[in-house]
């Protein structure tokens, strides 16, 4: 049976892992630092992690050759799938990426700019390698929309539409961020995860508001959610990826031990 | 010495740097004058059916590992390098032919009961070859990861080395003497993948 997923994500910031509280708050200076991303990747393959993923948050031309050098350092490492995001902007900085070492790139505010993009990149390098990843906001009682730049943009493109249409376009995977839950440790947003699963033929992947393992199990029942994606639970030694499989193992959820 | 046949697949550093970890000597061949006296092949693969076999032709590759198979030495195909070695495949607008070494055609999985496509993740090989050598210390349903929306469908059982369910029952690997290919990524499957390919590398010395 396939396993669900449990994916650590450093984002990452002048060559080291930083995490901020919530949406916009890197830019304030509200940033903790909290090591290497090729050490981080190293324990957390220890770890039992089934994915990683490296988001360049400065997104700059200087970050991004920091990032292939990450990149190059975890994939000589670590053997397991790597998704990098952040700043890509076109099917040369996706090629960039890959020769590097990673096995899928993720985009966000660059596909809502240019939806063709996705098509490119798909058609170049073939669907399992776009990863297209939704800022979503809770804006009524019944609908969310998508946020770009960091969650800071309004678009006013409907999420789960907008998920559909990246999914036509040949995204293979669908990454799911809740702005609201975001650095709340208040748990995932499951009525937009799962309406979004059950709306596209790829994997979703669930990320923002993970504070416990109950609420990991929770997006992956109720929410439909294939994998779910943590920084801040990871890095600051609430749980191990460890902790997280061996609890899901417990509600029966399938995941590789 | 690995001849990895380098055809601009995605994969190639990623199973360059899988093979180096496990000790191997590794041989990047873009030519098949570069394959020169391998003790081994490796095929990797991401991605098309036809643009990997397109790739290799041009390349004068398609006939080098035809050859080099007939020499009896080990080869491993992985996912397209898996595809590769069966007769056809059904991928959207596919004209390509295969190398034909195995009867059978590439198809999709079945959209039925909400299964995702592509596969992407880790799931469970059945071993059925349990003298299948590259499999040698390494557990009947270990994770293994895959990333795929076709597979090949052997006319012949025999050859089926693993199986995996996804939606359908799959043939995640095959051997055939010495030919072993999978549809998982052992570069990407950490220790069950390393134990793989360091078996397949003690197989070509």
């Amino acid at each position: 049976m396939l396993a669900k997923r449990v994916i650590p994500c450093l984002d990452v910031h002048d060559g080291k892992v930083t995490r901020g509280v919530q949406f916009g708050v890197a830019e304030q200076g509200g940033l903790r630092n909290v090591g290497d991303p090729v050490e981080l990747a190293l324990r957390y393959n220890e770890q039992g992690a089934d994915e990683m993923v490296f988001f360049d948050i400065t997104a700059t031309a200087h970050g991004r050759g920091t990032m292939v050098d990450v990149i190059e350092r975890a994939a000589d490492q670590c053997f397991m799938p790597l998704t990098v995001g952040g700043g890509i902007k076109s099917v040369d900085d996706m090629y960039t990426m890959l020769r590097a070492g990673a096995d899928k790139t993720s985009i966000n505010s660059s596909a809502l700019a240019h939806p063709d993009l996705i098509r490119q990149g798909a058609e170049k390098f073939g669907s399992q390698c776009i990863v297209v990843s939704i800022d979503a906001k809770r804006v009524a009682p019944d609908k969310w929309e998508v946020f770009s730049h960091g969650g800071r943009k309004s678009t006013g493109l409907d999420a789960v539409e907008w998920a559909k249409r990246a999914v036509s376009l040949g995204a293979g995977e669908i990454v799911l961020n809740s702005i609201d839950a975001d650095g709340t440790k208040a748990g995932f947003d499951l009525v937009i995860t799962r309406r979004i699963s059950e709306s596209v033929g790829v994997p979703v992947v669930a990320s923002g508001g993970a504070g416990s393992l109950e609420h990991m199990a929770e997006v992956l029942l109720e929410g439909k959610a294939d994998a779910v994606l943590a920084a801040s639970i990871f890095h600051f030694g609430t749980y191990t990826v460890g902790d997280v499989k061996q609890f899901l193992a417990k509600q029966n959820i399938a995941v590789r031990l | 010495m690995i001849a990895l046949l380098d055809y601009g697949s995605g994969n190639l550093r990623s199973a360059q740097r899988a093979l180096l970890k496990v000790g191997a000597d590794v041989r990047v061949a873009q030519r098949p004058e570069e394959i020169g006296d391998a003790h081994g092949m490796v095929l990797p693969g991401v991605g098309a059916f036809d643009d990997c076999l397109n790739a290799m032709r041009k390349q004068d590759l398609l006939g080098a590992a035809q050859d080099f198979i007939k020499t009896g030495k080990p080869f491993l195909g992985i996912c397209v390098g898996y595809q590769a070695l069966f007769e056809k495949s059904e991928e959207f607008n596919s004209c390509a032919a295969g190398l034909g070494l195995f009867g059978g055609k590439v198809v999709r999985f079945s959209e039925r009961n909400g299964l995702k496509i592509p596969q992407i993740g880790w799931n469970q090989i059945r071993i059925t070859k349990s003298d299948c050598p590259i499999y040698r210390g390494i557990a009947d349903g270990s994770y293994v990861y895959f990333v795929h929306s076709f597979f090949p469908k052997p006319t012949d059982a025999g050859i089926i080395a693993t199986q995996t369910e996804y939606g359908d029952t799959f043939a995640s690997s095959v051997w055939r003497e010495n030919v072993f290919a999978t549809q998982f990524h052992p570069e990407k499957s950490q220790k069950v993948g390393l134990q793989l390919l360091k078996n397949f590398v003690e197989l070509c010395r």
